[in-house]
């Protein structure tokens, strides 16, 4: 049911645009059987581990008390989860040769894998950060709408002073970073401490450390940008 | 036979990558656990069994993708971005394409064919389903999961098709975005407050396993052939509008959910008061 709708795009437009016939037909069907059993043991999984998991994680945090664990907690995940994360590789190793191209840094291996290194520190800092943040914002009850604004009003000020062969990349990384184990286990755990904290409501304050953590990358890599530049 | 062991060896490889990318956050929850709570975590043998469902499951859905959607979805971008099949066989190129821009409707089917793929490939991205059963669950059903899918969904697919338009016509990608920020502001100051922290969170959601390489894989395709565009600098910025977009989608479905429920609201209190 979920996979279905990709299926029935790709035929009508392999059928009636294209005019072509379907190459590998048996391939596709094996694969798309592939695709449709493994959601459904994916969705298992995740009422079964990751859900359980994040509340009852978030549960031991809340009764023990101490805020700097938590708030440790939320860097560590974020930070470890997104430096390890392979579309960040690709999108880190396109930007080093970008900023090549654009003479920002010199074309050597050195220098480059340097960049390369700095931008993927960066972007994971930048995670943690939200990650960070986005647990004060939970325990303390603070509007996501305020953290929103001050992150985009930077965003446009930052980009009118970025090199702009970054600023592509820089949007692109907002998304990327939210991978598909880490954002279950953080919505759980973010939807836990709301519940377990008195006075927090689960939906408005439960929620937003996703978006935290894709507003920050944005920020940073143009910083990074910039701060490349000028070295 | 050996059609079968390729399939295994898919398998075996997408499993250990799928491990490889859970390693840094069983290390955190475990540290934690040890260092930070010093408690036994409850029902210790079923998050196990879980966690070893969610590697498989991920691990075949990625081979699954890999073999069937990605190859396919690659190769029609392709296609449909050929100059051949744009401007049909045996007519002349280069009377088409003699402006700085190539016209920006031949891309038609593109843009229809951007649309739909990112609509269907974010009904099936799994961390969206698991943030809709959330939000689902803690509302107490009052946010439904299939509604706010299909929000997400078609505000990825209005994003992924603009962007391809952008990429065609070469505007710098930083106009587009500073003005949905703008748009974006607005909204979310007549926005219903309850819906906000999920708007936003929806926006990271969205672009993950199954949107990210399609997409990707879109805008290079066209980026490389649209004459006078460069892969590596145009090619990006599909990505940013689909987070950008699902946002300004879900704060919209929330007020006109808002406004239908109200109306609803006002016709149980007449029939209360009778």
């Amino acid at each position: 049911m979920d996979v279905f709708p990709i299926l029935l795009v790709i035929v009508f437009f392999q059928v009636f645009v294209i005019q072509k016939s379907f190459p590998n037909l048996g391939t596709t069907l094996v694969g798309f059987a592939l695709v449709v059993f493994g959601l459904f043991i994916f969705i298992q999984g995740l009422e079964s581990a990751l859900f359980p998991l994040g509340e009852r994680m978030a549960h031991q945090f809340a009764q023990k008390g101490d805020i700097r664990w938590i708030v440790f907690f939320g860097f560590a995940l974020g930070f470890s989860t997104t430096i390890a994360e392979p579309a960040l590789t690709v999108i880190a190793n396109k930007a080093g040769k970008l900023a090549a191209d654009a003479g920002t840094i010199s074309a050597q291996p050195g220098p480059i894998a340097d960049y390369v290194l700095g931008l993927r520190l960066t972007v994971a800092f930048s995670v943690g950060l939200a990650g960070a943040i986005g647990v004060i914002r939970i325990i303390k009850g603070w509007p996501l709408m305020w953290f929103v604004m001050a992150g985009y009003g930077l965003i446009m000020v930052t980009t009118l002073f970025a090199p702009k062969e970054i600023i592509g990349i820089a949007y692109d990384a907002g998304g990327i970073t939210t991978s598909t184990i880490t954002v279950p286990l953080v919505t759980a755990l973010g939807v836990g401490l709301a519940t377990f904290i008195r006075g927090r409501n689960p939906i408005i304050d439960g929620f937003g450390l996703i978006a935290l953590a894709s507003l920050t990358p944005i920020l940073f890599v143009m910083v990074f940008g910039i701060v490349a530049q000028e070295v | 036979m050996e059609y079968e062991s390729s399939w295994w060896q898919l398998l075996n490889h997408s499993l250990k990558g799928t491990a490889l990318d859970i390693l840094p956050i069983i290390g955190v929850l475990v540290f934690f656990q040890l260092v930070a709570i010093r408690k036994k975590l409850p029902h210790f043998k079923k998050i196990c069994t879980g966690f070893i469902l969610v590697i498989v499951g991920l691990g075949i859905f990625i081979v699954g993708l890999e073999q069937c959607i990605f190859p396919l979805g690659t190769e029609m971008a392709n296609q449909l971005t050929d100059v051949k099949f744009l401007v049909g066989e045996g007519k002349n190129s280069a009377e088409v394409f003699s402006g700085e821009s190539p016209p920006a409707l031949l891309y038609i089917w593109t843009y229809i064919f951007a649309f739909f793929i990112g609509f269907s490939t974010t009904l099936a991205e799994p961390s969206l389903i698991a943030v809709a059963l959330k939000a689902k669950e803690i509302s107490t059903g009052a946010i439904s999961a299939w509604g706010l899918r299909i929000a997400v969904a078609f505000g990825v697919a209005f994003g992924v098709a603009l962007g391809t338009y952008r990429i065609v016509t070469g505007t710098p990608l930083y106009i587009y975005i500073l003005s949905g920020y703008i748009i974006l502001l607005i909204q979310t100051i007549f926005a219903p407050k309850l819906i906000i922290p999920l708007a936003y969170d929806s926006g990271g959601v969205t672009t993950s396993t199954v949107t990210v390489p399609l997409v990707a894989a879109l805008g290079i395709g066209l980026a490389s052939n649209v004459p006078g565009r460069s892969p590596l600098l145009d090619g990006f910025g599909l990505i940013a509008f689909a987070s950008l977009f699902p946002i300004m989608a879900v704060l919209a479905y929330a007020k006109i959910t808002e406004i239908l429920s109200q109306r609803n609201q006002n016709n149980y209190h007449h029939r209360g008061s009778q």
